[in-house]
């Protein structure tokens, strides 16, 4: 009974109550304190371990992240593309690099922000937070990729059912509640993240910038309509 | 036609004394804060030097402004376009604080609570980015007035195409020659920061053409801090938002001069307005390097044409413009005159301030040991100037130093006009001849003697009713404006978490 409960808070209420926070809070913090939306580089004060640390961890994770949502998307899909062992091999090699790259930079990017005072008066505790969730959410997942393998498999059929359980406001706990606590530990630190999100800098995710490479190249900004002057 | 203003600006070098008062106005009124301290929206440079940041000239090292490739298109040096994808986590140009210099202060509390001891308490430097001591290595005016020439002026990147001898002669000790270079953003009609932002934080204000970073779209992706060639905009490592001058917008908007004019000792700087078309600003930046200075010339247009006026006010200019756009003292320099040059026109970004290139002193070391004024060239002397006209010209022609020359001569006519006028000791009939050949007459010449050395406020200083008020009320009831336009910052801009 107590598990049952367990099992209703971590993987129904908790999720929830992120997936609120993050929606409500970013908007919130977009309209009142858009001044505050900023990928707070670091790069001008330190500029060489920059590069090895920021690169390969943003495109790790990047690559990494819409992963996870290509199969919680299109579930079907990745089953039918992992029929093949080959093809298999192909998505859980790559994936596991792209997360290796994920952690490496991760450690990088912490060991720069240790190790250069001037980097590191730019570091907020909250930033601090962020880095330790970070690491050991790609900590448990390369451990999970390794420990439990074909991930990409049993993610598509077995969480990505949870998954939509959840957006489509019937949450069904039956296939997670059998997960490995590893994978629960996933689950639950991911559903955290996305609740912590707006009150980090992982805000500028939200304002990567598309329009740049349609719109014209100078920008001309008007009091008003300029033929009623 | 599509005819735009500009509040353009030039600055008078033969004028310039450097006594950095611009530079401490400016930053007294805009960047006395944290994460700014190391910025210098306006600076002044010995040339030659490296300026600051370090040479940041050399667009081998720094990639600034825009390149014409062969087939007619214009690109950004640095990550334009698609280069901004792979790019964006880590820009591959963009100079450090290093290159700047890490802003410092004293420990002045040593001085009051050192323990007793034999030795004087001293007040270290120490850092005001990390509080931590620094052992101070270079400052935002290092090589003021020559200092470590062997450092920075010998590497300075107008230096190249001197022979050794030029370079030799300029760092001789009886030799040697320098000249200010103050600098601001120059709010250029072809911005590269503009065109380099991915947010699009960047603008030009349609109505006086000043260049502005959007504070609160600004994502620090810092792709305006590698594009500007003149390293004008900057980061604030703090607030993680890009930061440039802003040609003291509200102080125009009241009719007053920016801090940086106003304060002038040397009154070195005139302001006004020019109208331009454009259209063409495209055409023009693509032009070959020895056509640009000549280029921008052609866009900006005559104020006082009756075509020009009709269409400015078709284009929504209001009167008070048109009529500041025809008193400017920058367009007397630029268009009438031709003796203001812009600066590194090269970097194609087309500037909006210019500069009357300095006259300088001829050399001491010449064959014959007396300068003969009486010389059948009575020019003679601005090719023998101690600053080799091949450096002027690397600096304020793209290379080429026809437009120099003239510059130059035209202001060494006027001053021997003037020394027949009131001294008495050059005689009319050569005095008349070198304002021939100075493509001169007298007439321009007292005026171009006038508004150099008798300038009032009032003629350096054309500033255009901006009235954005009142801007704002012709085109929309003012209750309906105020419902629209927010409350602005809530409990003011505070960094991200």
């Amino acid at each position: 009974m107590s598990q049952n409960f367990l099992d209703q808070f971590l993987f129904v209420a908790l999720p929830y109550v992120c997936l609120f926070t993050f929606f409500l809070m970013t908007i919130y913090r977009y309209r009142m304190q858009s001044f505050s939306y900023s990928s707070l580089s670091s790069q001008f004060l330190e500029n060489k371990h920059h590069f090895w640390a920021v690169v390969p961890f943003h495109y790790g994770i990047l690559v990494v992240t819409a992963g996870h949502l290509v199969a919680f998307a299109i579930p079907r899909s990745i089953l039918a593309w992992n029929s093949h062992p080959l093809r298999l091999y192909v998505l859980e090699v790559s994936a596991l690099i792209f997360g290796l790259m994920t952690l490496i930079g991760l450690v990088g990017v912490i060991v720069r922000r240790l190790t250069h005072s001037k980097i590191r008066t730019v570091t907020s505790p909250t930033d601090w937070v962020l880095f330790a969730m970070l690491l050991v959410q790609a900590a448990s997942g390369i451990a999970i990729a390794l420990f439990y393998p074909w991930g990409s498999s049993w993610f598509a059929s077995n969480l990505s059912p949870y998954l939509w359980s959840i957006f489509k406001l019937s949450p069904d706990v039956t296939y997670v509640a059998a997960m490995p606590h590893l994978v629960k530990l996933h689950i639950v630190l991911a559903f955290v993240t996305i609740g912590f999100f707006p009150f980090t800098r992982l805000v500028h995710l939200l304002v990567i910038p598309n329009p740049y490479l349609w719109r014209k190249p100078q920008v001309v900004r008007w009091y008003g309509t300029r033929s009623k002057i | 036609m599509n005819i735009r203003s500009q509040v353009s600006m030039v600055f008078h070098l033969d004028k310039c004394i450097g006594c950095h008062t611009c530079s401490v106005a400016c930053k007294n009124v805009w960047t006395d804060r944290k994460g700014a301290e190391y910025m210098w929206w306006n600076n002044v440079e010995t040339k030659p030097g490296t300026g600051y940041p370090t040479k940041w000239e050399d667009q081998e090292k720094y990639k600034g402004g825009w390149e014409s490739n062969g087939n007619g298109k214009l690109k950004i040096k640095s990550t334009g376009k698609m280069k901004i994808i792979p790019n964006i986590f880590h820009n591959p140009h963009m100079p450090s604080i290093d290159d700047y210099y890490e802003p410092w202060t004293y420990d002045y509390q040593n001085l009051f609570n050192a323990p007793e001891g034999t030795d004087q308490p001293t007040a270290v430097p120490v850092s005001m980015i990390d509080g931590e001591k620094i052992d101070v290595q270079a400052g935002p005016n290092w090589d003021d007035d020559l200092g470590g020439s062997p450092i920075y002026a010998e590497h300075d990147p107008n230096l190249q195409g001197l022979s050794e001898q030029q370079r030799l002669q300029l760092s001789s000790v009886e030799r040697l020659v320098f000249f200010y270079l103050p600098r601001i953003c120059n709010h250029c009609l072809n911005a590269c920061c503009v065109a380099s932002c991915p947010s699009g934080a960047l603008y030009k204000r349609g109505e006086d053409g000043i260049v502005l970073i959007d504070q609160k779209k600004c994502r620090a992706w810092r792709s305006c801090v590698s594009a500007c060639p003149y390293k004008k905009t900057y980061f604030n490592w703090f607030t993680g938002k890009s930061e440039k001058c802003i040609l003291c917008f509200p102080r125009l908007e009241t009719g007053q001069a920016p801090a940086c004019f106003h304060s002038c000792v040397g009154r070195i700087r005139y302001l006004g307005v020019l109208l331009y078309d454009a259209d063409r600003i495209e055409e023009v930046a693509k032009l070959p390097d020895d056509e640009l200075v000549e280029g921008q010339r052609s866009l900006v247009l005559d104020p006082h044409d009756p075509a020009v006026i009709a269409q400015a006010k078709r284009n929504g200019i209001a009167d008070g413009v048109i009529e500041a756009a025809q008193r400017s003292p920058v367009y007397k320099f630029v268009m009438k005159w031709k003796i203001a040059l812009p600066p590194h026109i090269e970097f194609r970004t087309l500037p909006m301030l210019f500069y009357v290139p300095p006259m300088s002193p001829v050399q001491a070391s010449k064959p014959e040991d007396t300068i003969q004024h009486v010389s059948d060239n009575l020019f003679h002397d601005i090719d023998d100037s101690r600053v080799p006209m091949k450096f002027l010209a690397n600096l304020f022609g793209a290379g080429h130093e026809g437009g120099v020359r003239y510059a130059l001569r035209k202001q060494k006519a006027v001053r021997w006009h003037r020394r027949a006028e009131t001294v008495g000791d050059v005689d009319r009939e050569t005095a008349d001849r070198m304002l021939r050949e100075a493509d001169t007459t007298r007439e321009e010449a007292d005026a171009i003697y006038e508004l150099t050395s008798l300038c009032t406020f009032e003629d350096r200083f054309v500033i255009p009713p901006m009235h954005r008020e009142q801007a704002i009320e012709m085109m929309k009831e003012p209750h309906e404006h105020r419902e629209e336009t927010g409350f602005g910052f809530v409990g003011g801009p505070q960094r991200g978490l």
